[in-house]
């Protein structure tokens, strides 16, 4: 209890350590764009599905984006019988932890619980580095177990780091940046895009209904608009009297 | 008696005369409904403020409906909680709606409580004969809180988990039996399935039950002594003898509810625009991390409660440890609540209402409000938001800015309270006209 209550008090120390430091870009993607969104599903079935899973996340749903049950089943069905199931893993959870010394957390919510930004800025962050056990690293998430799954498409990024020391105060000034080494199957800007596709996916996934819950609200605004029109023509209509 | 000569029938409602009059022959029923709204006076000069009473109530009723609902779809199992509200949102039909208007409703609440609180600290609600009204009120607040409390662990996210595990562990500071407390509040050594279990009984049945009654409690005390308005007049002095009501009085009924429905339809607009459009508001309505499953072995880089409990968390985080221990902090942020009871005794202003207060009074009263908002800024946000005091600085010297405005803030937010008997005693204030200003 002890522990857990210096933890508390130490939160913000905690926060600056881990949270990277590293400014996120923005994400450019469209929720209503199911061209997007279709590429985006066909990205995390192919590569994501392998180790993580999506159990919140229906393959029947899947036609929110537009598909039919058989686009779905003979497209982005490739680990599943029935379309109503969740999206499971095909790896074993105990082998993907002993590979990478951690289960490979669960993705249906990782739209909301990291926002778009981030994963946006994550998938285009890993760089080159002998020193970690898969050769992988990252400046959005430091030491990330997860080695550079889509490198085939984007290529691999080295850090380069240069330091000089400020000539006005004398404090050295360390700058970092990501340098593409060796080129992927895709430009720097299809590969944007493509990552652009994959996180409107997850976006989307994160919160199936949101597109919907819009919809419904415009309508919702339109009746209480005239309820309290009415309200407040009945309001005044009552109170004439009171002198 | 009663049964012998049977009381006149109802009219007045059309069609419905005959069944009003079988029901009402049989039970109270427009003895009721005169007390609490055909014949209950209030005073006709009411302003926005008064609109947040009904409002918290209809949030009651709007709470109550949804988590029904959600009750049937949710399971209180630490295994499969947090499967079973994201089963709510995706395939329940309608259940993501269910889900945000009970979390929308939480937040909503407390603004109304608030808002509601604040407007009876201005006009000197609580002032004799209200004072039980008052205290009915800060019951139903602090009730409230728990029920806020037990209802966020529900979602088994991470930060349910850890808010919980850092709640309950305020508890275990209390000297001698803090660590056997805090263990009977979990049932177990850590926050866990027993924990959750005991939870949702607390968050669906027993302070549901105990919120109903303190409601009734506080709306009858209310109709027995008549409400307060914004000049802090007593209606009830200038009496029509023609009528036998107060001349500053209209019926609750129609005229208060007519002005009531229209407060509801506005704040429903605001309440859609939040489920509809942007439920998690930035984060301060349901938080990012929350998203994640609750995982005891892995602290989230940011513990932060909702916004409703921020201010006396930043309290908590100000008061520094006292030999060895951090009760003195809780003791603090349990100080700060528990104190609102003790407000009817210790004003003495001849006055009630804010309007016709002294400076002293006005000086103290806006200090308390910024002090309440910027300590519920700082509590959201970690103690390096402002920096640190230069190394040199004499006491504060190297420790957060952040940490000594709350500390501050927190001293004036107690000195609102316990001076108030002072500088209420000799204040300059105005004479209160002798009817409500129309």
């Amino acid at each position: 209890m002890k522990r857990v209550l210096a933890l508390f008090f130490a939160i913000p120390a905690i926060a600056l350590a881990s949270g990277g430091g590293v400014p996120l870009e923005h994400a450019p993607i469209n929720l209503h764009d199911r061209a997007s969104l279709q590429r985006g599903a066909a990205i995390f079935v192919n590569h994501c599905l392998n180790c993580h899973s999506a159990s919140a996340m229906r393959y029947a749903r899947l036609e929110d984006l537009g598909l039919t049950e058989n686009q779905i089943r003979d497209n982005l069905m490739l680990a599943a019988e029935k379309i109503g199931e969740t999206m499971s893993a095909p790896a074993d959870p105990a082998v993907a932890k002993a590979a990478f010394g951690v289960v490979p957390p669960d993705l249906s919510l990782v739209g909301r619980s990291r926002g778009a930004d981030w994963l946006y800025s994550y998938l285009r962050s890993f760089y080159r580095d002998p020193k970690s056990k898969t050769g992988w690293n990252n400046t959005v998430f430091p030491n990330v177990a997860m080695p550079h799954v889509l490198w085939e498409f984007q290529g691999a990024q080295d850090l380069e780091v240069t330091s000089r020391i400020d000539s006005n105060t004398g404090d050295p000034v360390v700058h970092s940046k990501l340098v593409l080494e060796q080129p992927g199957r895709l430009s720097r800007i299809e590969y944007d895009q493509y990552t652009a596709d994959l996180v409107a996916f997850l976006s989307y996934m994160g919160e199936p209904a949101q597109n919907d819950r819009k919809f419904w609200g415009i309508l919702a605004l339109f009746l209480l608009a005239g309820f309290a029109v009415i309200s407040l023509m009945l309001k005044t209509e009552y109170w004439k009297d009171v002198k | 008696m009663a049964a012998t000569t049977p009381k006149p029938p109802v009219t007045g409602f059309g069609p419905l005369n005959g069944i009003l009059t079988w029901v009402d022959q049989r039970f109270p029923l427009m003895a009721q409904w005169n007390e609490h709204a055909a014949e209950y006076y209030a005073p006709k000069n009411f302003n926005f403020w008064y609109y947040f009473g009904s409002l918290a109530a209809l949030v009651l009723v709007i709470q109550i409906a949804s988590g029904i609902f959600l009750t049937m779809n949710y399971k209180p199992d630490a295994a499969s909680a947090f499967a079973s509200v994201e089963y709510i949102m995706r395939d329940v039909p309608g259940g993501w709606f269910i889900r945000y208007v009970h979390s929308t409703g939480a937040s909503m609440f407390f603004i109304c409580v608030y808002l509601h609180m604040i407007r009876g600290v201005m006009y000197g609600s609580y002032r004799k004969p209200r004072e039980l009204i008052w205290i009915f009120g800060v019951l139903i607040y602090l009730s409230l809180m728990g029920e806020a409390f037990f209802g966020y662990l529900l979602p088994w996210g991470q930060m349910s988990y850890w808010g919980a595990q850092v709640i309950i562990n305020l508890f275990g500071t209390v000297p001698f039996i803090g660590e056997a407390l805090a263990v009977w509040i979990r049932g177990d050594y850590n926050v866990s399935d027993a924990t959750l279990n005991r939870f949702f009984a607390l968050h669906v049945i027993a302070l549901p039950l105990v919120l109903l009654g303190l409601v009734g409690a506080h709306i009858m005390a209310l109709h027995e002594v008549g409400s307060n308005n914004p000049d802090g007049v007593e209606i009830k002095k200038d009496i029509d003898p023609k009528s036998g009501h107060a001349r500053d009085g209209i019926p609750f009924h129609p005229y208060y509810t007519v002005k009531d429905t229209f407060g509801v339809a506005v704040f429903l607009i605001v309440f859609s625009v939040i489920v509809f459009f942007s439920p998690e508001v930035g984060g301060y309505f349901l938080e990012a991390n929350n998203f994640i499953p609750a995982d005891p072995l892995k602290t989230p880089e940011h513990i932060a409660p909702v916004w409703y409990f921020t201010p006396f968390y930043a309290m908590l985080r100000g008061v520094p440890p006292m030999f060895g221990s951090q009760f003195p902090g809780v003791a603090v942020m349990g100080a700060a609540t528990l104190i609102l009871f003790l407000l009817p005794w210790l004003d003495r202003g001849r006055v009630k209402s804010i309007r016709y207060r002294g400076t002293k009074y006005r000086t103290w009263f806006t200090l308390f409000v910024v002090s309440f908002l910027i300590l519920g800024y700082l509590g959201v946000e970690p103690t390096t938001v402002w920096g640190e005091f230069s190394k040199g600085v004499p006491i504060v010297g190297g420790d957060y800015i952040a940490l000594w405005v709350a500390r501050v803030l927190t001293v004036v937010y107690f000195l609102f309270f316990v001076l108030m008997p002072w500088y209420t005693a000799n204040d300059n204030e105005r004479p209160e006209p002798a009817r409500v200003v129309w």
